[in-house]
């Protein structure tokens, strides 16, 4: 019999100002479609807005997709904005063009996963239900 | 009869292939209507007589990292290894017009592009360049008229008449909207602001293409064939309806107009879409504009090899694939063609990956022999019958675009956006499901990672564009300055030509992001009506 659980709450979104968000949308389309609740930000967001955001809707993970390069300043951004504002339970995760060799940084800076190309989506559906088991 | 290895045969975008065709696949199709000889109308088999016997397509690599600097003398190698033309990449923030020292484009100046805050910038960037000489295609679309303005102001200072400039600005927003994202006026004022560069360019430049009308970005973001060609087919028809109602003869404008497509995997595919795209767009503009002049029909483009095709496992397959899409560019008589490099779903290119990718475009030209015979693939009964079958899909967009009530409407409802995303879900569950397969990805796996060397752009290029920018404030005529943005306002308040106010803003160093704010507060922001 399956234990009843609240679903999972996700910020999905864009960080930085590249539009390129096909991945991002099937990403969350694929979560929701495994029962996520998916909050969905849109495009061209700002690391503030972000977390406002995942504030106000009180989710449990923040999944953002970057192909812009950016990463390297972007997502530290989100996890320093996340601390000031006592929310660094919320678990970061991100995704699109990262190099190999940012990713260890990323890592140790407190992203706790990064999907580079052509993960399969199982990978991050599985991951972000792991989540839910873990809380 | 042999058993076949899978059950059903499709091409990249979903369309039924049968085992073999042969003349029963063409029986409504009439060589006379529908093929004509190559320069003739309807143009299917190219829009010249003789195509790459007489010239080869424009060898056109996009290149910008970094500064101007950067950019400057990557465009100087790319001259010396024999390109032909070039091609501006700009980072998010210039494509977004925001200057370097925006706080919004912290961590991405000179990224994805080079970074161009002001004339200055323009100025270093084509340093030594001749502008006379070689044309230069420059991949910008919300800003686009500030661009060109800065381009113009550099060649005025060299002395260079306009009408000796040859080239293209994207300035393609509908494109924007529905797929690469990079947006700052709402549609009906910025339809009017191209429209405004379409008509100062048919005085002022004729050899400029004012437009370049772009099916790539909707192919990257997950597109069809089919889809591809008929929201850029139809996105052309509404510039050219609004070049129209705002009172110019086609002919003075529609020759000037330019296309970009993609180029992905499925080759024959490929090369009848740009068949099909020739052959849709002259007739249309027969049917919606009766032009006199015949190269108001003729559809002129530029292609891309796929950059959503490459791979980052195994990054030297992007080689072979890129080669492929090349070829089939070529077959389907491009104009222009670049060629992506191996390293570009990591970073952008490092010198070494782009000359090879440039040499591949070399080996087709110089020693492939695909070259001598115009249309070679014509009167195939395949690509003949698939050539039918992309332009009667895309047509059925057409009624469907109409019975929305064109194409800013269809956007604003979100209709070709979803359309886009329902077909690359379809295309990712196919790779997911190994209905479709990926060589290195869902196929022939390798566990170690191969690393290849990727192009890293410092932290000192935002430093250094923020200090310059800096600088040239402190350095400019405050009044004249912003003498220059009021009449900027005024006149795109009231509809008047832009193109001379935004000449005198650059050379008044007002910055991009100065006079994208100060159209901003005229034209107001777009919201996008978000699709999932």
């Amino acid at each position: 019999m399956a234990v009843a659980t609240t679903p999972i709450r996700v910020l999905i979104g864009k960080v930085g100002l590249d539009g390129h968000d096909r991945g991002v949308k099937l990403v969350a389309r694929a979560l929701r479609d495994a029962g996520v609740e998916i909050i969905y930000t849109g495009l061209h967001q700002t690391p503030e807005q972000i977390v406002a955001t995942a504030i106000q809707e009180d989710v449990q993970a923040i999944g953002l997709s970057i192909h812009s390069g950016a990463h390297n300043s972007l997502l530290p951004r989100v996890l320093e904005l996340l601390k000031e504002r006592g929310a660094e339970d919320v678990t970061l995760f991100g995704g699109g063009i990262i190099p190999d060799d940012d990713v260890p940084r990323l890592k140790a800076a407190g992203v706790q996963m990064l999907f580079q190309p052509a993960t399969p989506m199982q990978d991050i559906v599985t991951f972000v239900k792991g989540l839910q088991v873990e809380r | 009869m042999m058993k076949e290895r899978k059950p059903r045969y499709t091409s990249l975008s979903g369309l039924e292939i049968d085992q073999v065709y042969t003349s029963d696949h063409l029986t409504d199709w009439s060589p006379e209507q529908d093929l004509g000889r190559p320069g003739a109308f309807p143009y299917t088999r190219g829009i010249y007589p003789t195509m790459y016997r007489s010239r080869l397509w424009t060898m056109r690599q996009f290149a910008g990292f970094g500064s101007a600097d950067d950019t400057n003398q990557r465009f100087k190698y790319l001259l010396a290894q024999g390109q032909t033309g070039l091609s501006v990449a700009f980072d998010l923030p210039t494509l977004m017009g925001l200057d370097s020292d925006d706080p919004r484009a912290r961590g991405e100046v000179g990224y994805c592009g080079v970074a161009i805050s002001s004339l200055a910038d323009m100025e270093r960037l084509f340093d030594g360049i001749p502008l006379d000489q070689v044309t230069t295609s420059m991949t910008i679309n919300g800003p686009a008229a500030v661009i060109f303005a800065m381009y113009l102001a550099v060649a005025e200072k060299r002395g260079i008449p306009f009408h000796h400039l040859g080239g293209t600005i994207q300035n393609d927003i509908l494109k924007e909207y529905i797929a690469q994202k990079e947006w700052l006026f709402p549609p009906e004022p910025h339809i009017a602001l191209i429209v405004d560069t379409i008509t100062y360019c048919a005085t002022h430049t004729p050899k400029w293409h004012p437009i370049s009308i772009s099916g790539y970005h909707i192919r990257e973001a997950g597109s069809t064939a089919v889809q591809e060609l008929a929201f850029t087919l139809y996105n052309g028809v509404t510039y050219v309806d609004a070049a129209v109602k705002a009172g110019l003869d086609v002919d003075t404008f529609a020759p000037q107009l330019s296309f970009f497509f993609n180029v992905h995997n499925d080759f024959f595919e490929e090369i009848a879409k740009f068949r099909a795209a020739r052959r849709l767009w002259a007739r249309e503009m027969e049917r919606r504009y009766h032009p006199k002049n015949p190269r108001s029909l003729q559809l002129r483009c530029h292609a891309q090899t796929a950059g959503c095709s490459l791979t980052a496992q195994q990054p030297m397959n992007n080689v072979v694939r890129t080669t492929l899409q090349a070829l089939a560019a070529v077959l389907g008589g491009t104009q222009s063609l670049h060629t992506n490099s191996m390293d570009e779903t990591l970073a952008l290119p490092t010198e070494e990956a782009v000359t090879l990718a440039l040499r591949t475009q070399q080996v087709i030209a110089a020693e492939s022999e695909t070259v001598n015979c115009v249309d070679p693939l014509g009167g195939s009964y395949f690509v003949e019958s698939l050539t039918n079958r992309l332009e009667e899909g895309a047509l059925e967009y057409f009624s469907t675009l109409e019975r929305m009530g064109g194409m800013v409407r269809a956007i604003e409802q979100g209709f070709p956006q979803r359309e886009i995303l329902d077909a690359s879900q379809r295309y990712q569950h196919e790779i997911d499901q190994r209905e479709r397969h990926i060589v290195g990805v869902t196929d022939h796996v390798e566990q170690e990672r191969r690393s290849i060397p990727l192009l890293k752009i410092g932290p000192e290029v935002e430093q250094e564009q923020v200090a310059r920018l800096s600088d040239l404030r402190k350095s400019r005529d405050p009044f004249r300055m912003a003498g220059s943005l009021e009449e900027l306002q005024e006149m795109a308040a009231c509809h008047q030509s832009l193109m001379p106010a935004l000449m005198e803003a650059v050379k008044a160093k007002a910055t991009l992001g100065e006079i994208c704010a100060a159209l901003k507060e005229v034209y107001g922001t777009y919201r996008e009506p978000v699709v999932l």
